[in-house]
């Protein structure tokens, strides 16, 4: 762990056994009735009672419209949505809740960035740089913003193994202004680990903007963003074990200011007439319409589930051990490929691999019938894919509930697998 | 689940039929599977009663499209281009006899997508973009 991790106190252990009774759909897979072996909480998390009730409560028990009405549901509701603001500014340590936008998640996080910020500020000349590595969510609106404003798009490269190559990434800079550096902090296909303590000093020194992708980084370790030294930080809900569908986007607070709004209508203003309308303060400027009021306090009860089973650095501590001992599985099956950094490298709790004479859809599809549950394709990273040779992997993940029988179920049925097809 | 893995459907992927190239096809198309990257070249000679003669494809990909891509061309050889455009997802499913999830489906149907995009393009009708909209089939949004 680098980052911010070093300079907290040791963290508790995790029981993840313990933690698992906190979450229904665990306790029985929907094949066996086995508990189900969930492995993909990279695409999304599973959801722990905690959150289920707060949800149940607001909708049974102060539910309304928030910031306007003036009745006691009203109140409380709002009061429990901006509630949930405060929990995610403490959660990355952003200075004030004014810098916390509520979003539908990571990708509309960095749509935002890119149609607000990103139309305004970039011209001919100038240059984003991104990595090779990106999920499709913080390539495409780049691709597409660069088209539409003359901007040019580079890449950090990645080596064989997926590894950020940053050796030359002056020449990334030259013949432009590099404007902006937009960056996955983990990779959702490989678990590599951004170096941003290199990453975010070198765009400094150009005088551009860094924004990070902590779609797979603020779920599972801890991000402070006035440690990282930041600008913009994209993440979503549904990977740290609150609802879908809601997700946050955080900024400096004096470029949000400067910043256009994206989408208008209700929420997002403060005066209109006929002939033209004035914009709310942050961070309403940003949400235009009645928000995910239910999802963004679950969101909320999230953040304080992290905390009552640990924190985030006891989930760090928890994955670390969890993707080693995986790791170690997988990597003595014959015939098994994994890919991505090794076992000891800085890394996430991603274990993405091949096997010889199997493909990764069939893989996933003769575990399910084991209820254990893991992901199969390009992970929405398709360059990444075709740059490192292959077609599609499969890809296993973990989380606080992770148990090692869960990893060794998989390691069974991957040895289930090989027989099928063959091959043992 | 194991059930999807029957011998005969392992059978065709291990040694599908009618894999390689035809010197002179009537026609030829290509497709893949966005959601797992299976991907297929089909090509068909065609004789001149509209009757396929021979079928040959390439690709790489899961079991159940290679497999399923496999039987599906010993299946539409003999059969006029008329009764190829009229085979639907059923036709598919009942072929493979075996049950798929919607996402694995996908897999199952590539071949005749990958065939009946052949087939409006050889006849110079509207050919689908991609998968949305290929006759009968109706695909999710991925």
């Amino acid at each position: 762990m680098t980052d911010s991790a070093s300079t907290l106190p040791a963290p508790t252990q995790l029981d993840p056994l313990r933690i698992s009774e906190d979450f229904p759909i665990l306790a029985s897979g929907p094949n066996t009735g086995e508990r189900l072996a969930f492995l993909d909480s990279a695409a999304s998390a599973m959801k722990p009672r905690q959150v289920i009730d707060s949800i149940v409560a607001t909708y049974e028990g102060g539910y309304a419209n928030v910031h306007r009405g003036v009745y006691h549901h009203a109140a409380t509701a709002t009061r429990h949505f901006e509630g949930a603001r405060e929990k995610v500014r403490s959660f990355i340590n952003a200075t004030t809740p004014r810098e916390v936008i509520f979003t539908r998640g990571t990708t509309e996080a960095i749509n935002l960035v890119a149609n607000s910020w990103g139309r305004t500020n970039l011209g001919p000349g100038d240059i984003v740089v991104t990595t090779e590595l990106e999920h499709h969510s913080n390539l495409v609106p780049w691709q597409q913003v660069c088209a539409a404003t003359g901007a040019e798009l580079r890449f950090i490269p990645v080596d064989d193994t997926g590894v950020l190559v940053l050796d030359d990434l002056d020449a990334l800079a030259e013949g432009g202004t590099l404007k902006l550096v937009t960056v996955v902090h983990v990779s959702n296909s490989l678990g590599t680990h951004a170096p941003l303590d290199l990453i975010v000093p070198w765009a400094k020194s150009h005088g551009a903007l860094v924004m990070v992708d902590g779609a797979q980084s603020v779920p599972h370790r801890p991000v402070d963003v006035q440690a990282l030294g930041i600008d913009f930080l994209a993440f979503s809900a549904h990977k740290l074990m609150g609802p879908s569908g809601v997700g946050a986007l955080w900024g400096r607070e004096e470029l949000l200011a400067a910043m256009p709004p994206w989408q208008f209508g209700g929420e997002m203003i403060r005066r209109v007439e006929y002939s033209g309308a004035t914009f709310n303060d942050l961070p309403w400027k940003f949400e235009a319409g009645t928000p995910a009021i239910a999802e963004v306090i679950g969101f909320g009860a999230a953040l304080d589930y992290i905390e009552s089973i640990g924190g985030i650095a006891a989930i760090a501590a928890h994955e670390q051990a969890m993707t080693a001992y995986g790791y170690e599985l997988l990597a003595a099956i014959p015939g098994l490929h994994l890919l991505g950094p090794g076992p000891g490298e800085d890394r996430g709790g991603v274990l993405s691999f091949t096997m010889d004479g199997t493909h990764p859809h069939d893989v996933a599809t003769l575990l399910d019938a084991r209820d254990v549950n893991i992901r199969a394709g390009h992970h929405c990273t398709q360059p990444l894919m075709k740059r490192l040779g292959v077609h599609a992997t499969a890809r296993a993940s973990v989380y606080a509930y992770t148990t090692r029988e869960d990893l060794d179920r998989l390691a069974d049925g991957l040895g289930e697998v090989r027989r099928v097809f063959g091959l043992a | 689940m194991d059930d999807l893995y029957r011998e005969y459907i392992l059978e065709h992927y291990r040694n599908p039929q009618n894999y390689g190239t035809l010197p002179d096809p009537t026609f030829e198309a290509e497709g893949q599977n966005p959601l797992c990257g299976d991907e297929l070249h089909v090509q068909v000679a065609v004789d001149d009663d509209r009757r396929v003669t021979a079928v040959k494809f390439t690709g790489q990909g899961c079991a159940i499209s290679q497999a399923s891509m496999s039987i599906l061309s010993d299946e539409i050889i003999g059969k006029t281009l008329d009764e190829v455009a009229a085979m639907n997802k059923d036709d598919v499913v009942e072929l493979i006899g075996i049950d798929l999830t919607p996402v694995r489906l996908k897999c199952a149907l590539l071949g005749l997508v990958v065939v009946k995009m052949g087939m409006h393009e050889h006849a110079g009708t509207a050919a689908p973009a991609g998968w949305e909209g290929v006759d009968e089939i109706s695909w999710g949004t991925t």
